[in-house]
């Protein structure tokens, strides 16, 4: 991140602001403090069998937990904000919606990514899998992820920007509202989600495990917002690099044609040497 | 501590993508902005409220 | 309204029908493409025909899946030489109808494609039907659902270079629940597993619902441009 904070002197060619810098450094700090909060301070789930006197439960494991769950609420609030601003593409028509759709969706993908890799790493020592295809959160947030990239995809395309601020609009909606029935039929495909039904609710849930998990929302929400803001920016800046790009297009098209060729092309003879000009 | 592998390769690629992902949007931000004017980054007005 | 709606959807869908009828694109070659992916299937897992019987309701519908692709491509293409998409647009068809109409003529030519297949199924994988009623309604309401999504997203990818890379994996996730459901339905009717087939047809008819009237609903920010 560059450093300048001066705005009238320098050039600030960055998509930071002020504002948006003091959010960089606050989610810096959070992390860090987050860091602290899941490997130093809080315990592991280390419980006790009542008969059996065994020690069991998640161990270290459960210090996945305070990143895993975080994602996943950043990962469905990034994709009902992509949800959202699709409608607003549709009724409104604007850029504004269209860039925080692309934004949001291109986000929330990462996260979802994020949430699928940590939530495997997780379950390999806690459930004895990496992948568990009979429960439902996992699956649901599979298909969300493959539907949100063949939406990046569609993105990728170079066309008219407002046809396919339209057609991702509408691929959203559809994702979005397929998922309650994805979820559904994954639910009675296989009833065997006995796993993460009761996984948080067997937690011995401490005041300090509280909060860890609840600093870690605030911290996830930090870099949504900070990574919402720059993408933002970017996905702004690509706008107004083509529409700028095509009005000094347009002025350079202009000076280039000389005196001489405007007169030529109405048929008056050519003044000077440039005879190599023919339109 | 037990479980140190899956923990530090959790945490790992959680932190590396982000950072990553953060890098490559300064990055392209900083390209862009040389191509576009001031006045078309709203953010660098002084009005107190960042321009998204 | 609702009766000129109906009416327009009824021209699109025997204009569609007629070109099929015509050109016998899905006829010609998607039938025997999806036949030949049950024979595949038959390759690829065993010959013991009890190892297909088992899995045949879920190689059924993949099959109907991957064909259906082939039948929303050629749909969606129909329109694009001459001028055509220009001229319906100036028509005056609302893009209800037209949307309607287009995915009545892709429902028509996959129940089609579904008998064959189901005749496959019996013939290739000697499956039985325990009960036909249930296959039947199952069927229809799944195809209701595929030739929705199938007609929106193949006016979607229209016109777009990579059309037919990006359709599938538009398509495919979200027809993921119509693949579970519609597996599970004949799950019970070819009795491969203990099941209730009509809950899951229930879910196949909110899936059908939705996907329809999304799909009518968002048409009208597909064509207009």
């Amino acid at each position: 991140m560059a450093t300048t904070t001066d705005a009238g002197l320098g050039e600030r060619d960055t998509t930071g602001s002020p504002r948006s810098r003091l959010l960089g450094i606050a989610t810096l700090i959070a992390v860090a403090i987050l860091g602290v909060l899941a490997f130093a301070l809080t315990e592991p789930d280390v419980r006790i069998h009542p008969e059996t006197g065994e020690e069991f439960g998640q161990f270290d494991a459960v210090r996945m937990l305070y990143v895993h769950v975080p994602l996943v609420i950043v990962t469905y609030l990034s994709y009902g904000i992509c949800a959202v601003a699709s409608i607003g593409v549709l009724v409104k028509r604007t850029p504004w919606w269209d860039v925080t759709a692309h934004t949001a969706a291109e986000i929330g993908t990462i996260f979802c990514g994020l949430v699928l890799v940590t939530g495997s790493i997780w379950g390999r020592p806690v459930w004895n899998t990496w992948w568990e295809w009979g429960d439902v959160r996992l699956m649901t947030t599979l298909v969300l992820f493959l539907m949100f990239t063949g939406y990046l995809a569609l993105r990728r395309i170079t066309e008219d920007p407002r046809r396919q601020a339209r057609r991702a609009a509408v691929v959203a909606l559809v994702a979005v509202l397929d998922i309650p029935l994805v979820n559904r039929s994954v639910e009675w495909w296989e009833n065997r989600t006995l796993h993460q039904r009761s996984t948080l609710g067997e937690l011995k849930i401490e005041d300090l495990t509280l909060f860890t998990l609840f600093f870690g929302f605030v911290t996830a929400g930090l870099v949504l917002a900070w990574l919402f803001l720059h993408r933002f920016r970017v996905g702004w800046l690509e706008r107004a690099a083509i529409d700028h790009g095509v009005a000094a297009a347009i002025v350079e098209r202009q000076s280039e044609t000389s005196d001489a060729e405007v007169r030529r092309s109405v048929g008056e003879q050519p003044e000077g040497p440039e005879e190599g000009l023919v339109p | 501590m037990t479980h140190v592998g899956y923990l530090v390769a959790g945490w790992g690629i959680v932190v590396g993508v982000l950072t990553a992902y953060a890098v490559r949007l300064a990055r392209r931000g900083r390209a862009l902005s040389c191509l576009v004017p001031k006045p078309r980054r709203r953010w660098l007005e002084d009005r107190g409220v960042d321009g998204s | 309204m609702i009766g000129r709606i109906s009416r327009d959807a009824w021209l699109v869908a025997c204009r569609d029908l007629r070109i099929e009828a015509r050109s016998r694109v899905v006829l010609d070659q998607v039938v025997p493409f999806s036949v030949l992916v049950l024979v595949l299937f038959g390759f690829a897992l065993d010959a013991d025909n009890r190892t297909l019987r088992t899995f045949a309701p879920g190689l059924f519908w993949v099959a109907v899946l991957l064909s259906a692709l082939l039948a929303v491509q050629r749909s969606a293409t129909l329109d694009r030489s001459d001028g055509t998409d220009t001229a319906l647009r100036m028509s005056g068809l609302s893009p209800i109808s037209l949307f309607l109409g287009r995915a009545s003529a892709v429902y028509v030519q996959l129940v089609a494609l579904q008998v064959v297949l189901v005749g496959g199924l019996l013939i290739l994988y000697g499956v039985d039907v325990e009960d036909p009623l249930l296959l039947v309604v199952a069927g229809l309401v799944a195809g209701v659902a595929v030739a929705a999504a199938g007609t929106l997203y193949g006016a979607l990818a229209s016109g777009l270079g990579v059309r037919e890379t990006l359709l599938p994996i538009l398509l495919l996730p979200v027809l993921a629940p119509v693949l579970i459901g519609a597996t599970r339905a004949f799950d019970d009717a070819l009795g491969a597993a203990a099941v209730d087939g009509w809950a899951w047809t229930g879910l196949l008819s909110l899936a059908a619902l939705i996907l329809t009237v999304v799909g009518a609903s968002t048409h009208s920010a597909l064509v207009e441009d």
